[in-house]
């Protein structure tokens, strides 16, 4: 009976030892989860998911603060990504923080337009053309529908318009049949 | 590597080699083989669409209410080397308009609508009747003017296929007329019909890209297609042109399975045959290229099969581009009772049309009208009992079991791992799965899916780097002003001292000056 | 003036088979071997097919109703009764209906759908409701009877039933009586007595390879995985590999240590073997679906047979071998992908 306390004794204070030991030995450097948590977000620096940017959301969520249901762009497809990539649950897009809305681009109404360079300085990509007193335009192809340019205007003059699919964008519809396990859609229904 | 594989590729056709998987299917060829090409009349209205199968629509080179000639020029493609489109017939433009428009999506097209005149007059034909004397350039050129694109079904367009061919160096011209898929045979009646402009073209196309030899390929069914173009062969005294049976099992008539079977050789993954120093061109598209260069005539019209249990006499015909499908059909003797379903192309790889409205187009190789029996009756769709069936015939050695199952499920990273970028769409995993399972439609939708989330990625890795700039050059403009406060600073103060040290020596000076009187 | 008509997806061709069609082409094997069953050890088989399939069938329209799938087309594919019929062949003929009525529960409700139905069971349902009712209640499953032509008692119809359905047993007779062990069982105490295996074998229950009666029900079921084989129903791998471990290593082994160690027919044709490799490894749902991966399946299968009956605690593995194996069929999977055209 003693010589079975002791060897159990011994035993659990050797692996404790050994366990100590590799956990120093294999260390894994720095955080590189939350360059792969940024490499999923859709980069569109809108801040819908209250906090300021994706790269701030990326390292939140890495911290295990945040959810990895709170980016309206990524939609769903962006959720089931994180959860896959943390090997959490993945859960539907938290309605607090907005809906997912189909791509949009914002455009300048150059008529009302006054150059005073506010929206420029607020879109996170640069995607704004102009200067004082110049007209302000979009470029659209840079454009990511963050939003982020329209409360600045002092004239309104702003809009987000959604781009339809060109005829030569169109591709093979998803056929009727089982959604994945989770009743998650593969594709978010009706943006396509 | 690259030059070994190309040297074996040399021997294409030398010895026959064997694809994965495949399909025997029934041919039901001989039904629309048993009376000569037709061509078809004239029809009321034309409907030449301005949208191919992908890409972007053409620009119409015509106006409401202009009068055309037989083979001018109506559309242009703006990208991808520019093809056109050309008037099947003389007539005037009635309308440029939304029409149906043969387009899988099902969807209308912008068309030019054109009302014959009757005449059927050709425009000024510039023909290259020296072709053995002219440079390859124009030779080219000639081919991508007339529109030409492949008839074999994919519809690339020929001039920029041959372009690219003729910069990598290609030694052999492979025609393909192993035309694998049921009830089609318009490529078996163009080669008993006109076999020496297919061996015309064929040699036109040698000079064109370079070649030195020609194989021609053709299923070791067809008998009386050998004996034609051997004769065609004979007489046009070429050397470097032969013909080569290969075992009919489908598809080996697709592009990948066909350079296997001549070669032994695969395709890398994501390459093209020119990769091996092989250019494949469907036989109706070298007889196109005859037609451009010896007579100047531009692409207008093709042998279509009209064929089916749904028809009453099938057949195959010479139709214009543009002319309604109903057209072909009433040539046809009509629909016979029971007609239920239209497709455009074979039974594995066509796609149903919703009316008999739509137009010929370029890629129309078969219209095929089914009746009840013949088509799978709507039926619940059985969950994937993994029997490996489909892994079995199909000629790429994909797991389409293992496909259809990271498709439905979003799993992208896995749905290109598997590769389904090999995938030829060919169908022989649907004929075969026993819970009927649309694995083509599935393949389909996953590689449109791809493609987005690749374009949506792309965008998000440019908006990222755009974000990190414009944080950089703020970073940078703060650092600047800082500097420069900085250094204001220090030149104030530098002021200071200077300012405190002539008022210390005033007052020395005064106190000084004081202390003496 | 135009003609409208409706469209589909290609290809645009009849179904060349369904799923009811696979699963009736088994079910149709299995008979020649089932006729061999009656002949030697009575209608008891029958009655727990029967009984079985009921079971069975109830039980699928029950979780379909729950689980809101249309229950004619599942029901009618098959797969439910392929299952009752695979299990009933493992149990003795003179079970208790209680038997069957487990063995069912377990297999469809929770081995089949409580996995995700049809096409998603990891493990085979049939070999799972098996293992379930003979860990449970091991002196019914152990029951067996001795073939007609030796047995001192054997039961008509009528006692048949009453003992399957009533545990009654015709007066005068006790399950000893009745009952015998049957070749592997024999062995198996035989080789942890010290006894020879050939002495074993002059026991009247064995027959020219396995036991007596046995060994032609295994022919028989030989017979209908053929023909499977020629109709493509399943591939030649699992069984081919299956048979051959057992033939390979039961011959080292037999001639290594004849005295414990049976030789290697007598393994191919005693116990589930036969059935195993054609009919149950096969299952394409929890097997592998590589063709490398059906070899290593079936090597696997074998292997783990062998080790249970030569020294594990039951007389026949191959129950326990397939679930393993089945374990293991996903991870196979994964390392034997065949290479893609191109690469």
């Amino acid at each position: 009976m003693l010589t079975a306390i002791i060897t159990i004794t011994l035993l659990g204070v050797l692996f404790g030892l050994g366990l100590g030991w590799a956990s120093g030995k294999f260390r894994v450097e720095a955080d590189p989860v939350t360059e792969q948590i940024n490499d999923i977000l859709p980069q569109t620096q809108c801040g819908q998911c209250n906090y300021p940017g994706c790269r701030p959301y990326a390292e939140a969520i890495a911290r295990g603060e945040a959810g990895i249901n709170q980016c309206p762009p990524g939609g769903e497809s962006g959720i089931r990504a994180l959860a896959d990539l943390l090997g959490v649950e993945a859960v539907p897009l938290n309605p607090e923080n907005g809906e997912q809305k189909p791509k949009a681009v914002a455009v300048i109404d150059e008529a009302i337009c006054i150059g005073c360079t506010l929206c420029i300085q607020a879109c996170p990509v640069d995607a704004i053309l102009g200067a004082t007193r110049q007209m302000h335009t979009v470029i659209e192809s840079e454009c990511t529908g963050c939003d982020l340019c329209l409360p600045p205007c002092p004239v309104d003059c702003i809009e987000m318009v959604e781009k339809p699919r060109a005829p030569e964008e169109w591709t093979w519809p998803r056929p009727p049949g089982q959604k994945s396990p989770a009743g998650i859609p593969a594709v978010p229904e009706g943006s396509q | 590597m690259q030059t070994h594989l190309v040297n074996e590729a040399r021997h294409a056709g030398e010895r026959l080699h064997h694809f994965h998987g495949g399909l025997r299917l029934r041919h039901n060829k001989k039904i629309s083989c048993q009376v000569p090409v037709e061509k078809t009349p004239l029809a009321i209205r034309y409907f030449v669409p301005l949208r191919q199968q992908t890409g972007r629509e053409a620009e119409p080179l015509v106006r409401t209410g202009q009068s055309v000639m037989k083979g001018d020029p109506v559309g242009r493609f703006p990208q991808l080397g520019g093809g056109y489109l050309h008037a099947p017939t003389s007539g005037r433009v009635t309308a440029i308009a939304r029409h149906p428009n043969s387009h899988p999506s099902g969807e209308e097209g912008l068309c030019v609508v054109l009302k014959p005149d009757g005449l059927d007059r050709w425009g000024p034909l510039e023909p290259l009747t020296d072709w053995e004397g002219t440079d390859p350039g124009l030779l080219r050129q000639k081919i991508r003017d007339a529109g030409i694109v492949g008839l074999g079904g994919a519809v690339f367009p020929t001039g920029v296929k041959v372009g690219e061919a003729s910069e990598r160096g290609i030694h052999t011209l492979i025609l393909n007329g192993a035309e694998c898929e049921p009830y089609i045979s318009c490529d078996e009646m163009l080669m008993r019909e006109q076999p020496d402009t297919i061996i015309h073209g064929a040699r036109i196309l040698q000079r064109a890209i370079g070649a030195e030899r020609t194989v021609i390929a053709i299923e070791d069914q067809m008998g009386a297609v050998n004996a034609s173009l051997t004769g065609a062969i004979k007489r046009s005294g070429a050397a470097g042109i032969e013909i080569v049976k290969v075992t009919t099992i489908y598809p080996e008539g697709g592009e990948k399975q066909l350079v296997q079977v001549l070669t032994g050789l695969e395709i890398p993954a994501g390459g093209r045959p020119t990769d091996l120093g092989l250019l494949c061109q469907n036989v109706a598209t070298a007889t196109a290229v005859a037609r451009a260069v010896s007579e100047g005539k531009p692409l207008i019209e093709r042998i279509v099969t009209v064929t089916g249990n749904g028809i009453r006499k099938p057949r195959n015909l010479l139709a214009q581009i543009g002319t309604p499908i109903a057209n072909l059909v009433d040539q046809c003797g009509g629909y016979a009772p029971g007609a239920a379903r239209l497709v455009l192309g074979g039974p594995m790889m066509g796609y149903a049309l919703a009316s008999d409205s739509n137009p010929v187009i370029k890629a129309a190789n078969c219209i095929l009208v089914l009746t009840e029996d013949d088509i799978r009756p709507p039926q619940p769709e059985m969950p994937c009992i993994r029997c490996g069936e489909c892994a079995r015939v199909c000629p790429a050695m994909l797991l389409p079991q293992q496909l259809n199952w990271s498709i439905r499920n979003g799993l992208w990273d896995e749905t290109t791992d598997l590769g389904l970028a090999e995938c030829i769409e060919c169908g022989c995993c649907d004929f075969v799965c026993p819970s009927h399972i649309p694995l083509v439609e599935w393949f389909r939708f996953g590689k449109s899916e791809l493609q987005i989330l690749n374009a949506e990625r792309q965008q998000a890795e440019t908006a990222r780097m755009r974000f990190e700039a414009r944080e950089s050059r703020l970073e940078n403009l703060k650092l600047e002003r800082k500097q420069r406060i900085a250094q204001k600073k220090r030149a104030l103060g530098d002021a200071n001292e200077k300012q405190e040290k002539i008022a210390a020596a005033i007052e020395r000076a005064r106190a000084g000056k004081g202390g003496e009187n | 003036m135009s003609r409208q008509f409706e469209t589909a997806g290609a290809p645009h061709f009849p179904p060349q088979t369904t799923v009811s069609r696979v699963m009736l082409q088994v079910l149709l094997a299995l008979i020649p071997a089932i006729a061999a069953h009656v002949w030697f050890f009575g209608t008891g088989i029958l009655f727990q097919i029967l009984l079985a399939t009921g079971f069975a069938v109830g039980f699928e329209a029950l979780m379909l109703r729950s689980r809101n799938k249309p229950v004619r087309p599942f029901l009618g594919d098959l797969s439910a009764v392929l299952t009752a019929v695979l299990f009933a062949l493992c149990i003795p003929p003179l079970a208790p209906w209680w038997i069957s009525l487990t063995g069912m529960l377990f297999a469809i409700v929770v081995a089949k759908h409580l996995y995700g139905g049809l096409g998603h069971n990891l493990f085979n349902p049939a070999m799972a409701g098996y293992v379930v009712v003979l860990i449970s209640f091991p002196q019914a499953m152990t029951a067996w009877l001795p073939p007609a032509s030796i047995a001192p008692h054997a039961l008509g119809v009528a006692d048949t039933l009453a003992v399957i359905l009533g545990g009654q047993l015709p007066s005068g007779l006790s399950w000893d009586a009745i009952t015998g062990a049957t070749a592997l069982d024999s062995i198996k105490t035989s080789v942890a007595s010290g006894q020879m295996i050939s002495e074993a074998r002059e026991s009247e229950i064995f027959g020219d390879f396995g036991g007596l009666g046995w060994e032609w029900i295994a022919n028989w079921y030989a017979v209908g995985g053929v023909w499977l084989l020629w109709r493509r129903i399943i591939s030649w791998h699992v069984p081919f590999t299956m048979i051959g471990t057992v033939l390979l290593l039961g011959l080292i082994a037999w001639l290594s240590d004849p005295g414990s160690n049976p030789s290697p027919l007598q393994h191919v044709f005693s116990g589930a073997l036969i059935i195993g490799a054609f009919f149950i490894a096969t299952d394409p749902v929890s097997g592998c679906t590589s063709t490398r991966g059906r070899l290593i399946f079936g090597a696997g299968v074998g292997i783990i047979t062998l080790v249970i009956r030569r020294w594990g605690g039951y007389p026949d593995g191959v129950a326990f071998a397939v679930l393993l194996m089945n374990m293991a069929a996903p991870l196979i999977d994964r390392y034997t992908r065949p290479r893609v055209f191109g690469r």
